[in-house]
């Protein structure tokens, strides 16, 4: 079990204000993704529910019971740290053990937990070695082994996979998304990278300044964006907006198109966008052009690799009517 | 810069300072192997010549060679089991967020800073002195016979004030050992469940280890040589019972007038250091290994 409930949750730092009011609701086995910008207050959020900071005010309950003020060991929840904070002076099989040698379990069930958990993240022919001697990737997965051996309510994921190189990101994505589909515990999981947001949550929360902008499914957010931040923040390479008259003709504030909602000619035909190419991004299976309309600045416009173009190419842009997002003054869908 | 021209340009420029300090070496440690050798007494200027190893027989054949060495060695454990242990302790509490951290980390350094003897004179006349000290203040107050430290505890009020005198060295070492720990593996850990003791031992002692390794190495070095607080105190009394090596060859080289005898217990005080950095190395060098 594994509900995490916040209802009117705010925290500040002295006279900062990070978190001005946050109320969730986070079910049973889920995959949560907070996603949001630097400094938006979502690691903050993070080690509020984990008890590594105090809450201002507001209430933290996990499976019903209100946990506001309970040390972070009673809260029967497992972290991995950005650094992941492994303990350098013990061996892979220690640093494991520790959770469990801390709550006096027995020495069987410990070896015998371990060994585990071990084998099913494939460290254990590294178990007697200490974390140094061990990769990038390997040290995440021991961190996350002393999370899975305690068999938490939660799994709570800082930034886990940023100090990782490219590739090894998209193995390790993948395997924490498996392990969720194992394990089926709850888990939450902070990130600034939207890719890792769209592809890991079964429901993603966007912060921003301390605010929760929308909490939705993946597709949800990237349908129906709530407003023109959640907008622009899901979906890569991010959405064009354009405000001003061109946005007034669809009786709107400012009006949003996605990268890949364009149709692209190289002949004037009524009521498009005439523009010429600045930088073609080509990635082999899609280009990215980066076109600079007249009168209406630079846009990202995804086309298919195919299609070949050069810097100075004229092009003429048509956006999907049925996929133009539009938002009023304060920034809200309409 | 690894060329074979740089190599040589660079033993060229290095070699003044490198024979300098050779010879200041060289020399007063040639010396005192020289007289060590011979017949050198102030007192009995008439009688020169080669002794043989009739000043080092002399030296560790007396038994207050014996005491000044078991003295050296308690003098050089204590302090350390004083320092390393309160050092730890003072860390711990100053590495919390309290007011006014900066300026009270100051002054727990500033002990450090008294010149050796001037902070034996503060301690043998402000706070162990029976009569008029802190000390012996604080004992009448309590209707008790005041102590007449360097009498009754010679040995030990030098350790005291010894103690008092390096702590802050440990401290200032450890400290920094404390606050170089990543603060992320101390949250790890109390996500694990470890309660403030457990964090201590699994966590916060493995990391200062070499800290304090460091510190037990510095330490012994300097603490083999104590001279300055006995002299001042005790004067290595009453008898022998607060003198070490260093002050044994003060004795017998200046205050017996024996240059000869005196130089031997020397060149023995430096064979005794090396025989303990030897042993010190093996037992705690390990830690020093990345």
């Amino acid at each position: 079990m594994g509900s995490i409930t916040l209802s009117h949750v705010k925290k500040s730092f002295g006279e900062v204000q990070i978190i001005p009011d946050i109320s969730l609701d986070i079910k049973d086995g889920e995959f949560v993704v907070f996603v949001g910008p630097s400094g938006c207050g979502k690691s903050t959020l993070l080690r509020l529910i984990a008890g590594l900071e105090d809450t201002t005010s507001g209430q933290i309950l996990l499976d019903g019971e209100d946990m506001t003020k309970a040390p972070p060991a009673r809260r029967g929840l497992a972290m991995v740290f950005q650094s992941y904070a492994l303990y350098p002076h013990m061996t892979v099989r220690d640093n494991i053990a520790f959770p469990l040698k801390m709550a006096k379990a027995p020495k069987e069930v410990i070896d015998q937990k371990v060994e585990y958990a071990a084998r099913t993240l494939n460290l254990s022919s590294y178990l007697d070695r200490r974390p140094r001697a061990l990769s990038g990737g390997q040290r995440q997965r021991v961190a996350i082994g002393r999370a899975i051996v305690r068999e938490p309510k939660a799994f709570l994921f800082d930034e886990p996979l940023s100090n990782l190189d490219a590739a090894l990101r998209v193995n390790m994505r993948l395997e924490i998304t498996e392990l969720h589909q194992q394990l089926k515990t709850t888990m939450i999981y902070v990130t600034h990278d939207q890719v890792e947001a769209m592809t890991m949550a079964d429901r993603i929360v966007v912060l921003n300044a301390g605010n929760v902008e929308q909490f939705g499914s993946p597709l949800d957010l990237y349908k129906k964006p709530a407003n023109r931040f959640v907008a622009g923040f899901i979906g890569s390479p991010r959405m064009n907006f354009v405000d001003g008259p061109e946005a007034a003709k669809y009786d709107a504030h400012a009006i949003g198109v996605r990268p890949e909602h364009f149709k692209l000619a190289t002949a004037p035909t009524p009521g498009t966008w005439k523009g010429k190419v600045g930088v073609a991004e080509q990635l082999g299976s899609d280009t990215f052009l980066h076109v600079h309309v007249d009168g209406l600045g630079l846009m990202t416009i995804r086309t298919d690799g195919d299609q070949t173009f050069s810097h100075g190419d004229d092009v003429y842009l048509t956006p999907d009517p049925t996929r133009i997002y539009r938002f009023d003054a304060a920034g809200k869908a309409l | 810069m690894a060329t074979a021209q740089t190599r040589t340009l660079a033993r060229i420029m290095m070699a003044p300072s490198v024979i300098v300090l050779l010879i200041w070496m060289i020399v007063p440690l040639a010396m005192t192997l020289w007289f060590s050798f011979q017949n050198y007494s102030l007192i009995n200027p008439m009688m020169t010549g080669f002794a043989g190893w009739g000043n080092y027989l002399y030296v560790i054949g007396d038994p207050s060679f014996t005491q000044s060495l078991v003295n050296t060695l308690i003098l050089v454990g204590g302090v350390l089991l004083i320092t390393v242990i309160g050092g730890t302790f003072l860390a711990l509490l100053l590495d919390q967020p309290i007011w006014g951290q900066g300026i009270l980390r100051i002054i727990v350094i500033s002990p450090f800073f008294v010149m050796p003897p001037v902070a034996a004179l503060i301690w043998k006349n402000g706070f162990m002195h029976p009569g008029y000290g802190m000390l012996g203040h604080l004992w009448k107050f309590f209707g008790l016979e005041p102590v007449d430290w360097f009498n009754q505890y010679p040995l030990f009020s030098v350790i005291v004030i010894v103690a008092w005198q390096w702590l802050p060295f440990a401290t200032l070492i450890l400290l920094t050992a404390l606050q170089s720990l990543s603060e992320e593996q101390r949250e790890a850990a109390e996500m694990d469940g470890a309660n403030a003791i457990n964090r201590f031992y699994y966590i916060i002692l493995p990391h200062m280890a070499r800290s304090i390794t460091i510190v037990i190495l510095i330490q012994t070095i300097f603490l083999l040589g104590i001279f300055a607080e006995i002299r001042v105190t005790t004067g290595g009394g009453p008898g022998y019972a607060s003198t070490n090596i260093a002050f044994l060859v003060f004795r017998t080289g200046i205050l017996s007038n024996d240059i000869g005898a005196g130089s031997a217990g020397g060149v023995v005080a430096v064979v005794i250091a090396n025989i303990v950095a030897f042993f010190l190395m093996r037992a705690v060098g390990k830690n020093l290994d990345a």
